[in-house]
């Protein structure tokens, strides 16, 4: 199981949760986790979102892997200038 | 993860100044900017734009224009399609407006004639009848009961319910107790900070040039940071299939993230569909004030609470952000970078995004990170003169570091921070002393800096030089130093690789040029594509040997047998396997395809010395100092290009760039007599530290540079006018006026 920290708008539709326990091993698996445990998050997730691991963003890569120990943090799709 | 291939000692070429490709080109002149293409048969195309900033649209008569001669055609809404997507149809509709304007300047109809004279008559000639609407452009107004409703149903499932239709999206971060932080806090400051709406003020104004063909094939000449991403939008909203519309990109006379989007393309693409014929459409500087995107304004709360030995121990911010008349979710970036350069046990930042009528906003340089770091920065600055704490020691005592809990919730890797609020504290500027009316700022910056999806392929000519094909435009350089990174991996001098930037269907997708990734998603992909090609030119010396390939290393530009039972043959050189590639299997090249990640984060801190004069307000930019982790400098002079940029056009966003908006919704200064830039002669020369910690998530340690120097300028320069005049400036930018007023106040 990874725990996955929820920010944004996100923590709220979760319900105020700020952690989620979710089984999985890649980035895709994370966000079709957290679709089936907070249905609520499912229009941010579709719109896009950027996944931390272990301090490094990604802002798509599904097959990223995610390992039990890693530190998941879900933020807003990043987008620059 | 540490792909670190090469450390600073193993470095031949990445590192140097090397003369700039693009350089003779553009100071001669030839080089083709998008204004400079023109084809047989073009015709002119213009755009009507609304004279009002709110209002419904009743009618649109084109009749009289189109009987004048040489006028061609007259395009509206109705003639683009109607796409699902939503962040699509609200980039169409700010192409040409359905149904209501919801700005001063939003484009109402397209026409095409022969030439600029009949078009510009046309253009008066389109008769609109409109139904004035209530406005409101300022973004505390916008969220207030009863303010003008911009556009109905757009908040999404995040703003809380009773919130004003205007707030179109809310998002808060950070952890810990803030009320047990503030608890332990000695000193507590709670300021309200405003900043104004700034252009990216690229020096080339928005140019196309759309030929659609009878057959449905489409060409698309123009000027933009991402020539795939302005395919995607136009093939969108004019429902053609991305295959049929190749788009070309020009020289770029600058974009800072303007032109990560597209304004008046589709509106040339729909001329040339009804007409048959070339269309070309550039706009006037006016029109790019009116009507191309510039940043969000701003209005931000933020309180911190300090120990007084200067430890923070709480931190909060709310942020509100108007990005024009469409949703954008600049203040996510606001929120995240709010305090990101310091270590927290108690953090929060919330931000509400809000509708305005106001142009649609556009990316620039950081998109959301200056005013929100300004304000943070200018309390922390308070902070330490209230305590009479050193301001660069009290941001050492406090900065995040490898291991820190970030305040937008990643653990930090190995990040430069510490490293260059050091190099600004032994600079001697920060010793130098200070006269009269004088003041002294500092503030850090941040900026995330991201990957993205990239394609690089590099072929080896039968000469032994090298061609490389890359799908970003070059803003910064990113020719030379993708040539540089190439050359390095390869073992052969610069001067043998040429990089060219392709169209959209001579390479698979890039990804836009934002978020500083160029130098280091092409980059990478670039030294993976000649690794690539090294592994095809050590197969075919092998070949020629009668070895194993894996008895083959490459070293300075040749194939070279290794281990003992390689055999002694020579080494072979890059230009001998080019020569006999015809013989030994044929043209050689390496290609990459990749969705770049592990960008790595970038600081800097900046130095302001500024002199305000007590009798008018006036400003002088004194002396300024640049200090930025660059990962690794592939070419110097371009990061410190970058940096000087940055901090320049952060210096007029503090002193003097705004949006200025009449009682009656109108933009009153849609042009550079009023809307001030600083040029030369207002500033001093910048300096630059660059420091070189590297980046582990890239071969050579390779950061990115372009955003992060447009982050401290606003709070630097503030900071300095704030011990200068002896009150604190909450408001930018700090016209002569405002400051003049401050100085009154206080008496």
């Amino acid at each position: 199981m990874v725990q996955v920290v929820l920010t944004g708008a996100m923590r709220a539709l979760a319900g105020g949760v700020e952690t989620v326990e979710i089984e999985a091993s890649t980035f895709k698996e994370v966000l079709d986790g957290l679709r089936a445990a907070h249905p609520a998050l499912a229009p941010v997730i579709d719109r896009g979102v950027s996944l931390a691991v272990d301090g490094l963003v990604y802002r798509n890569s599904w097959f990223t892997p995610v390992k039990p120990d890693s530190e998941v943090v879900v933020m807003p799709y990043m987008k620059g200038g | 993860m540490n792909f670190i291939s090469k450390t600073k000692a193993d470095f031949k070429v990445v590192g140097t100044r090397v003369p700039r490709p693009d350089g003779v080109d553009k100071v001669t002149g030839r080089a083709m900017y998008g204004a400079d293409i023109t084809v047989p048969g073009m015709l002119t195309g213009l755009v009507l734009r609304s004279p009002h900033a709110h209002a419904t649209i009743d009618k649109i008569d084109a009749s009289k224009a189109l009987a004048l001669p040489g006028v061609k055609a007259v395009v509206t809404c109705d003639d683009l399609g109607v796409p699902e997507d939503a962040s699509l149809r609200d980039v169409q509709d700010n192409c040409l407006a359905r149904g209501k304007v919801l700005y001063h300047g939003h484009a109402v109809a397209g026409i095409a004639a022969i030439d600029m004279a009949t078009a510009k008559k046309a253009l008066k000639l389109i008769e609109v009848s409109y139904t004035p609407l209530p406005h409101v452009t300022d973004v505390d107004a916008a969220m207030a009961d009863g303010a003008p409703v911009v556009q109905e149903g757009r908040a999404d499932e995040s703003v809380p319910a009773g919130s004003h239709p205007n707030v179109t999206t809310m998002q808060e971060f950070g952890h810990g107790d803030l009320d047990a932080g503030f608890a332990k806090a000695d000193k507590i400051i709670s300021r309200s900070f405003k900043t104004a709406a700034t252009h990216q003020g690229y020096i080339e104004p928005h140019a196309c040039l759309a030929s659609v063909g009878t057959d449905g094939k489409a060409d698309l000449w123009c000027c933009t940071q991402g020539q795939y991403f302005v395919r995607e939008l136009c093939a969108g909203i004019m429902g053609m299939a991305t295959s049929q519309l190749r788009v070309t990109a020009s020289e770029i006379g600058g974009g800072f993230g303007g032109k990560t989007t597209v304004f008046i393309e589709p509106v040339a693409l729909a001329l040339s569909r009804k007409t048959g014929r070339p269309v070309k459409i550039v706009m006037t500087r006016e029109d790019v004030f009116r009507a191309t995107g510039p940043t969000c304004s701003s209005s931000i709360d933020v309180k911190i609470g300090m120990t007084n030995e200067g430890r923070i121990t709480a931190a909060d911010a709310q942020l509100r952000y108007q990005g024009g008349a469409f949703p954008c979710e600049t203040v996510s970036m606001g929120a995240q970078s709010a305090f990101a350069a310091y270590d927290l046990d108690a953090v929060r930042t919330q931000g509400w995004n809000v509708l305005t009528n106001r142009p649609k906003e556009a990316a620039y340089r950081a998109p959301g990170a200056p005013m929100a770091i300004f304000a943070v920065e200018s309390v922390v600055d308070e902070l330490c003169q209230e305590l009479g704490l050193d301001p660069l020691k009290t941001r050492l005592l406090n900065a995040a570091d490898a291991g820190t809990k970030s305040s937008y919730g990643p653990t930090f890797d190995q990040i430069g921070l510490k490293a260059t609020l050091q190099a600004a504290l032994e600079h001697d500027h920060y010793r130098a002393p200070l006269g009269e009316n004088q003041g002294r700022g500092i503030s850090c910056g941040f900026w995330f800096n991201f990957g993205g999806n990239t394609c690089v392929s590099l072929n080896l000519n039968f000469d032994g030089t090298v061609g490389i094909t890359e799908g970003n435009p070059d803003i910064g350089g990113s020719r030379a130093a993708i040539s540089m990174m190439a050359a390095e991996e390869l073992g052969i001098p610069y001067e043998k690789v040429r990089t060219i930037v392709a169209d959209t269907n001579s390479l698979g997708h890039n990804d836009v040029t934002d978020g500083s990734r160029v130098t280091f998603a092409v980059g990478l992909a670039t030294i993976e594509a000649a690794r690539a090609a090294i592994r095809v030119m050590c197969e075919r010396a092998a070949k020629v040997w009668g070895i194993d390939p894996d008895a083959v290393v490459w070293e300075d530009g040749c194939a070279k047998p290794s281990g003992p039972n390689a055999g002694a043959f020579d080494p072979m050189s890059i230009e001998e396997i080019a020569a006999s590639a015809s013989d030994t299997g044929g043209p050689i090249a390496g290609h990459y395809e990749v969705n770049a990640e592990g960008a790595g984060v970038s600081f800097g801190v900046h130095i302001a010395d500024l002199e305000v004069d007590p009798e008018t307000g006036h400003t002088q930019v004194l002396r300024y100092t640049v200090f930025q982790d660059a990962g690794k400098a592939v070419h110097p002079d371009y990061v410190e290009g970058q940096m000087q940029g940055g901090a320049v056009q952060g210096i007029g966003w503090a002193l003097n760039e705004e949006y200025i908006y009449g009682e009656d919704g109108r933009l009153e200064n849609a042009g550079f007599l009023d809307y001030r830039v600083p040029v030369a002669s207002d500033l001093p020369s910048i300096d630059t530290v660059i420091l070189e910690i590297p980046n582990p998530g890239h071969p050579y340690g390779v950061r990115g540079v372009g955003e992060t120097p447009i982050v401290p300028p606003l709070a630097a320069l503030a900071n300095a006018a704030s011990r200068a005049i002896g009150a604190r400036m909450t408001e930018l930018p700090m016209s002569p006026p405002k400051l003049l007023a401050a100085i009154m106040a206080k008496g």
